[in-house]
Parts: structure tokens; sequence; C-alpha cells
């Protein structure tokens, strides 16, 4: 492999890690600060990229308004979500989320099944991300996939602010170390949760509406983001923001170069990735850091 | 299921259980030489392949509704399994149309690895199977009886034919893709046999696992190696991405793109400009204008509303093959080794064209080559006429 193809390889690798983590930080948000396993997250992906493509029409060429008002309507969708549903799972065992949460992606499944149908679906790239510039010589690297990384890293820039560096950021920090002495000096911690999960349903329907031009949109395309989401907030370590980034970033480049030099056990690479880091370090790369 | 602690049943109690079933099953017999022929569907009615059952369900009635709803002379009375294209309750479902039904021929299905527990569970039951869609080479290889037959085509098929069209192009040097899995590899592996016996090379085969559709890693392998030509298997969601990311690459200006007629079949809307012109083969073509063909979507679209395709075809083609059958037995099913074995000599007089079947059980096809243009694949010839396949590993 020479240098070009080389840097070509790595730069796939970071947008593939890029976007996994777009979809994972939303994950390990929920499932390190409020403890639930929450195997419906693929199905909020799934419902960002639906969301993408029902949306698309009424929007046309306001793409990045697009982007905004179905965040909003997937924040919304997930604050009700938690009032509804995941606020009686707190204090339950592990078990009974898996039970419920599984639950509602068959509930996702069929109500997408019902609304939009069967049918695989393409969505279009905005006019003016159309296209791509010359790389390599012979291949072109689409405009689209540039703007989706620099989105992604927009974004984690974001999250680790408000986490960081923000009073709200402190509050959920607070909250997810010692829940009972949060609410003891007066915060409210239900209201604290339901924002968090809103913010994580969020993320992830994000990360689907950025990705469905890429993938298109087709039955059952929450599944397989939501094995490689837990395998990247396995690695990263549970409730860890840089810890997920590192991951994503790791599976994104175990992943690329494990289909091009190992074709056959590409599949096998990150897995052995997760449990290579797991042997090393059992509670993942970064402990939780608040 | 966990088994109850029982009181065994004393010897006499026994033999009176024996009795009464010996005179039921008696009983059962007679009804079947007079009564309706039974018909079991174990298809996909739900998930992501339930328009695919529907589609293949339809066709067959509406044969069965063409020869006056009779077969033989015959009533037919149809059960229904919804086999969820899940392998792992696949041989519980079957059962149940052959051990709780008792259907005297099986129909089913899209999934192939429900359709190799099919062949399992229809050998071991001497049941009479037909197959709709399912392409796995083993049913018709090394599973092969005289009772399992395919009214589709075995994923070698369509292979074979692209590699042939690729081949006469004067490409030399190939590149493949496919998900690593049965169909995946099968297809692939028709490919290579005939393009390289037409004096081309396959020099790298690239896969990845299934459903996975990243294929960015992939598609910069193939600009760095530039073969002449790339040749793709994929279906359903994964086709599209894969062919809107092979143009989004700027490939398809530079390495042309052939693929099995799966690339590009359902999913032409969805895959909209980055599909336009491809080449693909397969044992159907949308607007193949024939006077069969066209007769037969005219019914289909004024019986169901809808227009037919390729899997609608497979299901109308498996109930003329039971048709036949039945009809050179007079519909008495239980001269079976004359029902099979004119099952076996006919001459189906498909929509897709005339076909005969194999000694394996299989359709032995003329295979077109269509090119994706608007949202129809478009006939563009025949890629290979009379094409069979070789049926290795099967003994019969």
């Amino acid at each position: 492999m020479d240098l070009p193809i080389f840097l070509v390889q790595c730069l796939n690798a970071v947008q593939y890690g890029l976007l996994l983590f777009l979809v994972a930080s939303g994950l390990t948000l929920i499932f390190g600060i409020m403890g639930v396993i929450n195997l419906a997250h693929g199905s909020f992906y799934m419902i960002g990229a639906y969301l993408a493509f029902v949306l698309a029409p009424y929007f046309g060429e306001w793409y990045l308004t697009k982007l905004l008002v179905g965040v909003a309507l997937s924040a919304v969708f997930g604050f009700v979500l938690e009032w509804l549903f995941f606020s009686f799972l707190y204090q339950r065992e592990h078990l009974q989320q898996v039970l419920m949460t599984y639950a509602l992606i068959l509930v996702f499944e069929e109500a997408r099944s019902l609304l939009v149908g069967n049918d695989v679906h393409g969505v279009v790239t905005p006019e003016w991300l159309a296209g791509g510039f010359q790389l390599g010589g012979l291949m072109s690297y689409p405009w689209y996939r540039v703007f989706a990384s620099v989105a992604c890293v927009l974004i984690a820039l974001g999250l680790y602010f408000v986490v960081n560096r923000t009073r709200l950021g402190m509050m959920i920090r607070a909250g997810a170390s010692n829940r009972d002495m949060a609410r003891g000096l007066g915060l409210d911690i239900k209201l604290l949760y339901r924002i968090v999960f809103a913010g994580g349903v969020a993320l992830a329907a994000l990360a689907g509406m950025i990705a469905a031009p890429l993938s298109s949109v087709y039955p059952g395309m929450g599944g397989s983001v939501l094995i490689i989401c837990f395998v990247v907030v396995v690695i990263g370590g549970i409730g860890s923001i840089t810890g997920a980034l590192i991951a994503s970033l790791l599976v994104g480049f175990v992943d690329t170069f494990g289909k091009v030099f190992f074709a056959e056990y590409s599949g096998v690479g990150v897995y052995l990735l997760m449990a290579v880091v797991l042997v090393w370090r059992p509670e993942g790369l970064m402990k939780r850091a608040y | 299921m966990r088994l109850l602690p029982m009181r065994l049943p004393s010897r006499s109690k026994l033999s009176l259980v024996a009795a009464a079933f010996c005179a039921l099953a008696a009983v059962d017999a007679q009804a079947q030489a007079t009564g309706p022929i039974k018909v079991g569907f174990m298809l996909p009615y739900t998930g992501t392949y339930a328009s695919l059952g529907n589609m293949i369900e339809s066709g067959f009635k509406l044969y069965v509704q063409e020869q006056g709803g009779k077969l033989g002379g015959r009533e037919i009375q149809y059960f229904k399994v919804d086999d969820e294209s899940e392998p792992s309750k696949a041989t519980d479902n079957v059962n149940k149309l052959i051990k709780r039904d008792q259907v005297d021929v099986l129909v089913g299905t899209v999934h192939s690895g429900v359709a190799l527990a099919m062949a399992k569970a229809a050998k071991d039951s001497n049941t009479l199977l037909i197959v709709p869609n399912a392409g796995a080479d083993a049913i018709t290889g090394p599973m092969c009886g005289p009772n399992i037959l395919r009214s589709s085509f075995s994923n070698w098929q369509p292979g074979y034919s692209t590699g042939v069209v690729a081949a006469q192009k004067g490409y030399k040097r190939a590149m493949t893709i496919t998900w690593n899995y049965a169909a995946g590899s099968e297809t692939v592996k028709g490919f290579t046999e005939a393009f390289e016996k037409g004096g081309g090379k396959v020099m790298k085969d690239l896969n990845l696992p299934f459903p996975n559709v990243e294929f960015q890693a992939l598609l910069t392998e193939i600009a760095a190696q530039k073969p002449d030509v790339v040749f793709a298997f994929f279906a359903g969601g994964g086709a599209v991405k894969f062919v809107k990311d092979y143009a989004a690459a700027g490939l398809n200006k530079s390495i042309p793109l052939f693929g099995s007629g799966f690339l590009t079949d359902g999913t032409l809307e969805a895959q909209g400009a980055a599909a336009q012109g491809l080449f693909t083969t397969l044992h159907y073509a949308d607007n193949l204008d024939t006077p069969r063909n066209n007769a037969f979507r005219k019914s289909f679209a004024l019986t169901y509303k809808a227009q037919a395709d390729v899997y609608a075809v497979q299901g109308y083609d498996a109930a003329q093959m039971l048709v036949a059958g039945v009809n050179a037995v007079k519909g008495d099913l239980s001269k079976r080794d004359a029902l099979t074995a004119a099952m076996h000599k006919v001459t189906v007089d498909s929509p897709r064209g005339k076909f005969t079947i194999s000694a394996a059980g299989n359709p032995v096809q003329d295979m077109y080559l269509r090119q994706a243009t608007g949202n129809n694949n478009e006939f563009r010839g025949v890629a290979v006429k009379a094409l069979a396949d070789p049926a290795r590993g099967c003994k019969l």
C-alpha cells in the first residue's frame, strides 16, 4: 500500500470513527449516568435516519434547518419517552431494563413498518454538499463525508464543553457520581435525568440524520449500529465521553484496516480489540471521568 | 418446552390409544384421496422479506385461480406459517405444516438458512417441497432429492452468467466484493468460474461481514488496485448503499460495476442516478416484452392492483410445476413417483420464458442481461441460454 492510499484509508477510518462516536456518545451518557442498559438506542438512530427521509420533501435545500428541526423533535420524543417508560427503570434490575428496551425496539420497528413501509429509501444529499474532490488520481472523496466529519467534531467539542464547563454539566456530573447526595443538596434529579435522556436520544437521532444520505434508510438499520455502539462504550469505559471518542476512533481504524488486510476475518477485528482492551483494562480505557 | 412429569399409562390403556390412533389414521388416509389438496405456505409474512413472501403467495394463487381454483380436479386448501426469516425457528415452523396440518406439498421460502432447514425436514418426512426463492446451492446440490424442487434459481446461476458477460466484454482483471455469507460467496464463485473460463482473472475477493455496510475502506482498495471490472453481490439496503457509495467515490466513471440482478432489483428508486446504466444478469427482467409476460403482468395487476415482480413470477411458476405434477397423476397424490417424475419433465411456460427442470430439481433457464434505466431493469439480451446449475454434490 503506497502512501496516498494509506492516507485515504486513514481518512476513511477517522470519518467512520467520528460517526460512531456520535451515536455512542448518547449511549454512554445514558448508560453511564443513569445506569440504564438501553437496547433501544439503535432505534433512536433509525428514527433519526427516517426523520431525515420523511422531512426531506418539506425542507428542500434548507438542510441545516432540517437537522435542527429533527433534533428538536427527537429531543421532545426522548423527553416524553423517559417520562412514560424509562423513569420507572432506574431502580430495577438489568434484566427488566433489557426486556423493556428490547420491547421498545420491536415497537419502533413495527411502527416504522406501518408508517413508512419496508422499502429501502435513499436520502438525497443537499445540492451545496453534492460532488466531491479528487483524491489519489482515481478516486474522488465526497464533500458530504467531510461535512459529516466536521459536524461530528463540532458536536464532540460542544458536548465536552457542556459537560465540563457549564452549570448543567456540573449537575450532570454530580448526579452521576452520587444521586442521593445531589438530591439532598436540592437538585431536581428527575428533571435532570429527563434532560440527559432527551439529549442522548437527540444525539443518536442526529447521528442517524447525518448518516442517512450516506447509508440510505432501511429496515433493521438500528440493530447493526447498536452492537458496535456497545463495543465502543465498553472499550471506552462506561460513561466516559473522552473514552467513547478514543474508542470510536480505535474501532474505526481497526475496522478499516482489518477489511483491507484481513478481508476474510474482518468481522473479528473489532471484537478482538475489545477482548484485548478488557484484559488489559477491565473497566475500559477511561474509567468514568466524573 | 418443559416436560411435565407424567404417570405412565397402563398396558391396556396404551393398546386402546394405539387402536384409536390406527382408526383415525385410516379415516385420514381415506379423506386424503378425495378431499382437498393441502398446500402449506411457509413464507416470511413479517420482517424485511414480508413483501417478498406476499408476492410469492399472490403469484402462486394467481396461477391456481387461472386453473379454475382446482388441482387435478381436486379442491385446494391453503395453510400458512410465517417463517419470520428466522433459521432458528425453521424446524419447528416446518413441522407445524408437516405434522400438525399434514400438508401434501410445502411451498417456501425466501431466506436460504430457513429453506435449508425446510429441505432437511422435507427429506426426512418425504414431503414434496417447492422452493420459490431461496438460492442456496445446497438445496439442489448436496441436499437434493426427488421430492425437492425449485422454481427460482441457484446462487451460482446469476453469478455465472454475469461472469460470462464480463469476459465477453473483454475485461481481463476483476475484483469481487460481497458479504461474507453463503449467498454472497456462492454467487461470487459462479462469477469467478465463468470469468476465468472466459480468459479473465479475478485478482482479489473483497468481503465484509453481513450486514455491515461500511464500504469506504474497500472502495479505496478497489481504487488502489485499479481492476478492469468489479463484480458485486449485495441485496436490499446494502445494495442501495454500495451502489451509491461506488458512484460517490467516482469509481463508476473509471471502473465498470457488474452485479447479480439483486444489486438493482427493488432498489433502483432508492439508488437513483447512482445506478443508471448498471449491467446485471438475472432470470427475469422488467419490461420483458413477450406475450406471455405481458399477459401475466396484466392478469396480476388486475387481480391484485399491484405490479408483479420476479418474486411473483417465482411463486406463479411454483404453482405451474405443482399443477403439472398433479395433473399427470389426475389428483392421486399417492402415485408419488409418477408425480415427481412429471414435475421434472415439464417445460414450464413461465412469464420469464420457457424453462425445464434439471435432474437435481433446479430450473434450466435463460439468464438475461439487464441495464438499469430509470426505475426499470431493462432487458438487453440473453446472457446465457438454458443455463443449468452444475448441482455439485447432488447424487441423483
